[in-house]
C-alpha cells in the first residue's frame, strides 16, 4: 500500500495520517466505531479542547449523547463553566444534564487519534430505532476556536460502512465505521 | 428618534419631586450582561448599565440603579453586588447561585407634572404627594403624565426556566414566546407585548444590533405588533441586540392633558437580547 503522507499545513494544523489507515481493521469490535483526530496546533497557549459527540435524528432532533470530554480535574467541578462553549451540544442536551455523567463524561484528550466504540444494546448507544441519523462532533478550545462536524448515516447498516468528515481548524478527520 | 424622556424618570430616585434640568434628548438606555448563557456551578455575571447614543458603547450617562430589580428562577429577589455608578456607566454583579433564568431590570414609575408660572413652563417629577407639595399655589395649566420605564436583560444558567418570564401587568412589557436565552441566527424569535397586562397591538418595535460605531448604517429592524401583540424577529447576524418600544405621548407632543387623578400615560420598554451563531 503506497504511503501517502499528506502534509497540509494550514493555520498550523498538521493532518498526517492517510485516510486509508483510518478505515483499516477496527481496533474495537463494536457496532459503531468513531475515530476523532485532535489536531496538533502550533499556538502560544494550548489547551486540550472540549469535545462532545452525539447523535441526531430527523430534523436535527437530539437522540443520544455518546461522549463528552471536558476538564474533569479542576476542583469544585469548575470545568463545567466552559461546557456552554460547545454551544450546539449545550442547547440540544448539555444544559439539561448535571455533569459529570457516568459513562458519558471523560477527560480532555491530547492531540492525536482517539478511537471510541459503541455497541448496540449497551449504554450509551442503547437500542437505536431504524432510521436516518447524524453523528455530530463539536469542539471548543480555550483561547481557540470552535468547530462542528456532521456525518449522516443510516441505522442499522445493511453492510459495513466507512464514512468520514474533515475539519478545517479545530478538528482533523472524524471517521465513522458501522458494522451490521 | 422618539422622545425618550422616560429615561430621565429612570435616573431619579422614586418619591422625590425634582425640577428637570435641560438635558439632551433621544438616547438609548440599556443593560449589557457579560454573558447570557452560562454553564457551571455558581457562576456570576457583571452587567453594565448606561444611557448612550451608540450601542453598546458607554459614552454619555450612567443608568442609575435605584430601580434595579433582579429576580431569580424561583421568583425570589436576588441582591446585586459590587454596584457602582461611574461617569458613563453603572456596573453591578449578580451571583447566579441557582440554575434557571434570571430577569434583571431597571424599573421606573413616576409622575411628571408640567405647569405654567409667570409665563414659563416648569416641570416636576415624583409621586403625587411630593409633587403636590412642591407645586406653587399660582401654577397654571397643570398637566400630569405618568412615566413608566423598564430596561431589562435575561440571563440563564443551565436549563432555561419560565418563572421570571411571567407578565408583571403594569406598563408596557415584553413577555417572551421564544425564550430570550435561546436565540440563534436562523431561528425566528417571537415576543409578545402587553400594556397593563393586555396584548398591545399596533405597537412599533425597534430592533438594533450592537456595534454601531463600526458601521455606516443603523441596520434597524422596524416591526409592528400584531393583534395578539406579537412580533417575529429573524436575526440577520449573531450578537447583542437592543429591542425597544413605547406607547403614549412624547415630550413636546400635544397629547391629551392628564390630571393627578387620571394622568396621561407614557410607557417605554427596552431589552438587550443576545443572539448566538448556530
Amino acid at each position: 500500500m503506497p504511503v501517502q503522507i499528506a502534509m497540509r499545513i494550514r493555520y498550523s494544523v498538521v493532518i498526517a495520517a492517510p485516510l486509508a489507515a483510518l478505515v483499516a481493521a477496527p481496533a474495537l469490535a463494536a457496532d459503531l466505531a468513531v475515530k476523532v483526530e485532535i489536531p496538533r496546533l502550533q499556538v502560544a497557549e494550548y489547551h486540550r479542547p472540549y469535545v462532545a459527540l452525539w447523535l441526531e435524528g430527523k430534523g436535527q432532533k437530539f437522540v443520544r449523547n455518546l461522549s463528552v470530554w471536558y476538564d474533569l480535574k479542576l476542583k469544585d467541578n469548575e470545568g463545567t463553566k466552559w461546557l456552554k462553549d460547545m454551544r450546539q451540544w449545550w442547547r440540544k442536551s448539555g444544559r439539561e444534564l448535571d455533569m459529570p455523567v457516568d459513562g458519558l463524561s471523560g477527560a480532555t484528550r491530547a492531540p492525536g487519534e482517539h478511537a471510541l466504540g459503541f455497541a448496540a444494546g449497551k449504554q450509551p448507544l442503547g437500542e437505536l430505532p431504524a432510521g436516518d441519523y447524524q453523528l455530530v462532533v463539536e469542539v471548543a478550545r480555550e483561547v481557540g476556536g470552535r468547530e462542528l462536524l456532521k456525518i449522516p448515516f443510516q441505522w442499522p447498516p445493511a453492510s459495513p460502512q466507512a464514512l468520514h468528515a474533515k475539519g478545517q481548524h479545530e478538528l482533523g478527520v472524524v471517521a465513522l465505521e458501522l458494522k451490521p | 428618534m422618539k422622545c425618550t424622556c422616560g429615561w430621565r424618570a429612570a435616573l431619579l430616585v422614586l418619591g422625590l419631586a425634582v425640577a428637570i434640568p435641560q438635558a439632551a434628548l433621544a438616547h438609548r438606555a440599556w443593560l449589557l450582561p457579560s454573558a447570557t448563557v452560562l454553564s457551571g456551578e455558581d457562576p456570576w455575571v457583571t452587567v453594565d448599565a448606561a444611557i448612550s447614543n451608540d450601542l453598546f458603547y458607554f459614552e454619555h450617562h450612567p443608568l442609575r440603579l435605584d430601580g434595579l430589580q433582579v429576580v431569580g428562577p424561583d421568583a425570589a429577589a436576588v441582591t446585586p453586588e459590587n454596584s457602582s455608578t461611574g461617569r458613563y456607566r453603572s456596573t453591578f454583579d449578580v451571583r447566579l447561585s441557582r440554575a434557571g433564568t434570571y430577569r434583571i431590570a431597571v424599573v421606573g414609575d413616576m409622575l411628571l407634572a408640567s405647569y405654567k408660572l409667570e409665563g414659563e413652563t416648569k416641570r416636576l417629577r415624583g409621586d403625587a404627594a411630593s409633587i403636590r407639595k412642591e407645586l406653587p399655589a399660582d401654577a397654571r395649566g397643570v398637566q400630569v403624565t405618568r412615566n413608566q420605564s423598564r430596561v431589562e436583560a435575561f440571563v440563564t444558567v443551565g436549563k432555561p426556566t419560565d418563572e421570571v418570564l411571567k407578565a408583571v401587568g403594569s406598563g408596557l412589557e415584553m413577555v417572551p414566546v421564544t425564550h430570550p436565552n435561546d436565540l440563534f441566527v436562523g431561528d425566528v424569535a417571537r415576543f409578545r407585548f402587553l400594556l397593563d397586562g393586555k396584548p398591545a397591538a399596533g405597537v412599533e418595535v425597534s430592533v438594533i444590533p450592537g456595534g454601531i460605531r463600526y458601521r455606516d448604517q443603523l441596520a434597524e429592524m422596524k416591526l409592528v405588533t400584531d393583534a395578539a401583540g406579537i412580533v417575529g424577529i429573524d436575526w440577520p447576524n449573531p450578537g447583542m441586540y437592543w429591542l425597544s418600544a413605547s406607547t403614549g405621548a412624547g415630550r413636546g407632543n400635544a397629547g391629551p392633558a392628564g390630571t393627578f387623578e387620571k394622568p396621561a400615560r407614557r410607557t417605554v420598554y427596552s431589552a438587550t437580547l443576545e443572539v448566538l451563531p448556530q
